[in-house]
C-alpha cells in the first residue's frame, strides 16, 4: 500500500511541478491544485497507513496502539480548507488578468514569436 | 485586574479578528465609525504589545518570573493543547508590527484607503496574521497564521488593479502558494518523525529520535527551512519581492515592511532550538551565511541598478534580510543583540520610507501608477467589476483634512532621515546598529575560523552603507534638485504625521541605545538558553539528553 502511495504522491508531484512552470495561468492553477493535493495526501500519509483502526478512542483502558494518529486528519482538513480558499482567490485573480490584459499568459503579454 | 492580565497574550490575536469582521459589516459610507473601529483596534493593540514587553523584562519579574508568558487556549496544557508564548523576542516584534501598522493605518486614511470597503478589514488581518505568527508557540498554528498574513496581503497588493499589479499579483501568489505547500510538507514530516508540533516540545524529543527518523527529520527541518527563506526574501527565492512590494501602494508596503522579518523569526526562533545539536548547528550557519551573503550582494546590486524609489526601498528589504541572515549565520551567540537591534531599526526604517515613496510619487508631473507603467491599450475594462471606475484610483489627489505648509521642505528633511537611516549614518539609529554589529564581528573575527567570514561579512555591512548612500543619493537628486520636472504637492497632515512619528521613533531608539541594547542582550540570552523556554511552555524541565549516541 505505502508504494502505491508514494507513486501517486510522487506523480502528483511531477505533474503539479511541470504544470507550474508552464507559461498559462490555467496551467499555473491546475499545477498549484495537482501540489496541494499531492501535500495533503503526504500530510495524511505522516499519520501512518494503517486500516480499520478508528482515531477517537472511546475509553482510557485501551491500547492506543490500535488506533490511528488523529492529529494528521485534523491537520489535513486545515490545510484542505486553506488551499481551497486560496485556490480560490488565485482564480479571481487569473480571471482579472485575462480581462485587463487580454491574454492568459503569465506575464501578461505574449512572447514575441 | 489579574484576569485581564492573564489573557492578555491573545488579545493581538482576537482584537484585529473582531475588528476586521465588525468593518466588513459596515456601509461604504460610515467611513468615520470605520476609522475609528481601525485606529482604535491598533491603538490597543499598540498598548497591549508594549504592557506586554513590559511584563517580560526584569523590572517586571515578580509577573513571569522568566520573562516568558504561557497562554494556553482552552487551558488545554502544552504539548497536546495549542499555546500562545510571549517572550521577549515575540513581545519585541509584536509592538514593532503595532507602530509599523499604525502608522500606516493613520496614513491610508488620507485618501488611500479609497475606494473599497475591505481594505481596513484586510489590513487587519494582516496584522493579526503577524501577531499570531510572532506568538505561536506551535509549528501548524506558525502556518496557520503566515496563511492568514498572506491571504491578507494577497488582496492587499492588488489595490487599485491595473495590468502591472495584477501580474505581479499573480506572480507574487503563485510563488507564496508553492511556499506554503513546501511548509505544510516540513510540518508534516516533523510531525510524522517526531509525533509533536509544539516548538518546545519538539526540542527535548529530537535529541532521543533513532538515526532513521533522524534523518528524515532533518530533511523536514530543511524544507521547512526553505519556506522561511522565501518569506524572508532570501535570494535565490526572492524573485517575487521587489515586484510585489514595489507595485503595491504606499500603506500596504509600509504594512508589508515587517511580513520579510516573520521569515527571520522563524529562522531566529527555530535555529536557536535546533542548535543544540552541534553538528546540525554548524551545516545551519554556513548555509544562512553564505545565502544571506549573495542576499546582500544581490540587494546591493539591484539597489544600484533600478531608477524607481520604490523598488530601490524593496531592494534594501532585501539586503537588510541578507545582512541579518548572514550575521546569524556566524554562529556567534555575541551577534544576536545588534541583529536584533538592526532588525528592529531596519523594518522602521523601511516603513517610513515607504510611506514616504507615497508623497514623493506626486512631485513628478507624469503619475507612474507603479514601477513598470503598462501600456493600458485596448483592454477589458475588467475593473468595473471591482467597483472602481478607473484603473488607477490613487492618481487623483483628494482633498481630506489640513495641509501641511513647506511640503517640499518637509519630504526633503524626511528623505534624508530616512537615507541616513538605510545608510547607518549617525546619528540615527541605523548608525548605532551596524556599528555595534561591525565591532561584534570583528571581535569575534579571529575567533571565528579560518573561513574569514567575519572580514567577509563586516566588509560586506561596510559596502552595503557606501551602496545606499550612493544609490539614495542618486534617486534623491533627481527627486529634489532637477527643476525640469517636478511640482509641489499638497501634503496632509494624516500622511506627514506618520512618516514623522516613525523617524521619531528611530530617533527615540537612538538617544535610548543604551537600555534598548540591554534589553536585546537580555532577548539574545533566553534565545540561547532555551531550557527556560521549555521549562516554562511545558511546565517541567527536560533533560537535554547528549546526542551523541542518537546520530
Amino acid at each position: 500500500m505505502e508504494a502505491v502511495y508514494a507513486l501517486a504522491i510522487g506523480v502528483l508531484v511531477a505533474a503539479g511541478v511541470w504544470l507550474l512552470l508552464r507559461p498559462r495561468t490555467f496551467q499555473v492553477i491546475m499545477g498549484l491544485s495537482l501540489l496541494s493535493y499531492a501535500t495533503n495526501l503526504f500530510i495524511f500519509g505522516m499519520g501512518r497507513l494503517e486500516i480499520q483502526r478508528p482515531p477517537i478512542l472511546v475509553s482510557a483502558e485501551i491500547d492506543p496502539v490500535l488506533y490511528a494518529d488523529p492529529v494528521p486528519q485534523a491537520l489535513v482538513l486545515t490545510a484542505i480548507v486553506i488551499g481551497f480558499a486560496t485556490t480560490a482567490l488565485f482564480l479571481v485573480v487569473l480571471l482579472a488578468l485575462r480581462g485587463l490584459a487580454g491574454t492568459d499568459h503569465v506575464d501578461a503579454r505574449e512572447p514575441e514569436q | 485586574m489579574t484576569a485581564v492580565l492573564d489573557h492578555l497574550p491573545v488579545l493581538p490575536i482576537i482584537v484585529p479578528l473582531l475588528a476586521g469582521a465588525l468593518m466588513m459589516l459596515l456601509r461604504e459610507s460610515r467611513r468615520v465609525l470605520r476609522n475609528s473601529i481601525a485606529i482604535g483596534s491598533l491603538t490597543l493593540q499598540l498598548a497591549v504589545a508594549l504592557t506586554l514587553l513590559y511584563q517580560t523584562t526584569d523590572a517586571a519579574a515578580h509577573i513571569w518570573p522568566e520573562g516568558i508568558g504561557v497562554y494556553a487556549i482552552g487551558s488545554w496544557a502544552a504539548p497536546f493543547g495549542i499555546v500562545l508564548v510571549v517572550d521577549r523576542l515575540s513581545a519585541l516584534m509584536l509592538s514593532l508590527t503595532s507602530i509599523v501598522a499604525l502608522a500606516a493605518l493613520i496614513y491610508s486614511i488620507a485618501h488611500w484607503d479609497r475606494p473599497g470597503q475591505p481594505f481596513h478589514s484586510l489590513f487587519q488581518l494582516l496584522v493579526m496574521g503577524q501577531n499570531g505568527a510572532f506568538l505561536t508557540g506551535d509549528l501548524f498554528n506558525l502556518f496557520v497564521f503566515v496563511e492568514v498574513l498572506l491571504a491578507a496581503s494577497y488582496g492587499l497588493v492588488l489595490r487599485g488593479l491595473g495590468t502591472a499589479r495584477v501580474r505581479t499579483g499573480l506572480h507574487y501568489i503563485a510563488v507564496n502558494l508553492a511556499a506554503s505547500f513546501l511548509f505544510l510538507i516540513g510540518v508534516a514530516l516533523i510531525y510524522g518523525t517526531v509525533g509533536t508540533l509544539n516548538m518546545a516540545d519538539l526540542f527535548g524529543r529530537v535529541a532521543v529520535l533513532p538515526p532513521n527518523d533522524r534523518a528524515l527529520f532533518d530533511a523536514g527541518a530543511w524544507i521547512l527551512g526553505i519556506a522561511f527563506l522565501v518569506k524572508a526574501g532570501s535570494w535565490p527565492l526572492n524573485s517575487w519581492l521587489p515586484g510585489a512590494y514595489s507595485i503595491s501602494v504606499a500603506p500596504v508596503a509600509a504594512g508589508f515592511a515587517i511580513m520579510t522579518k516573520v521569515g527571520v523569526y522563524a529562522v531566529l526562533r527555530l535555529g536557536t532550538l535546533m542548535s543544540q545539536d552541534e553538528a546540525a548547528a554548524t551545516i545551519l550557519g554556513e548555509i544562512l551565511y553564505y545565502t544571506g551573503l549573495v542576499t546582500l550582494v544581490s540587494g546591493m546590486i539591484g539597489m544600484l541598478a533600478t531608477q524607481h524609489l520604490r523598488r530601490l526601498v524593496a531592494y534594501s528589504v532585501i539586503v537588510s534580510s541578507g545582512l541579518l541572515l548572514a550575521s546569524l549565520g556566524l554562529g556567534i551567540e555575541a551577534v544576536t543583540p545588534p541583529v536584533l537591534f538592526y532588525l528592529t531599526t531596519s523594518v522602521l526604517t523601511t516603513a517610513a520610507f515607504f510611506l514616504l515613496t507615497g508623497m514623493t510619487d506626486r512631485t513628478r508631473l507624469s503619475m507612474p501608477p507603479a514601477a513598470e507603467p503598462d501600456s493600458q491599450g485596448d483592454v477589458l475594462p475588467l475593473y468595473m467589476a471591482f467597483g472602481v471606475t478607473s484603473p488607477d484610483p490613487y492618481g487623483t489627489e483628494e482633498e481630506v483634512g489640513a495641509a501641511i505648509p513647506a511640503a517640499m521642505a518637509f519630504l526633503g528633511l524626511m528623505f534624508v532621515c530616512c537615507v541616513l537611516l538605510v545608510a547607518g549614518l549617525p546619528p540615527l539609529p541605523g548608525f548605532v546598529a551596524k556599528f555595534t554589529l561591525l565591532s561584534v564581528i570583528l571581535e569575534t573575527a579571529p575567533v571565528v575560523g579560518a573561513r574569514n567570514a567575519g572580514w567577509v561579512l563586516a566588509v560586506a555591512v561596510l559596502a552595503t552603507g557606501i551602496v545606499s548612500v550612493v544609490a539614495l543619493t542618486r534617486i534623491g537628486m533627481r527627486l529634489f534638485w532637477s527643476t525640469a520636472e517636478r511640482r509641489t504637492p499638497r501634503l496632509h497632515v494624516v500622511e506627514a504625521a506618520p512618516v514623522a512619528f516613525l523617524v521619531v521613533v528611530c530617533l527615540g531608539i537612538a538617544a535610548a541605545s543604551g537600555p534598548m541594547m540591554r534589553f536585546f542582550e537580555g532577548t539574545a540570552r533566553s534565545l540561547h538558553d532555551p531550557q527556560a523556554y521549555i521549562q516554562t511552555v511545558l511546565g517541567t524541565r527536560v533533560a537535554a539528553e547528549p546526542d551523541g549516541d542518537s546520530r
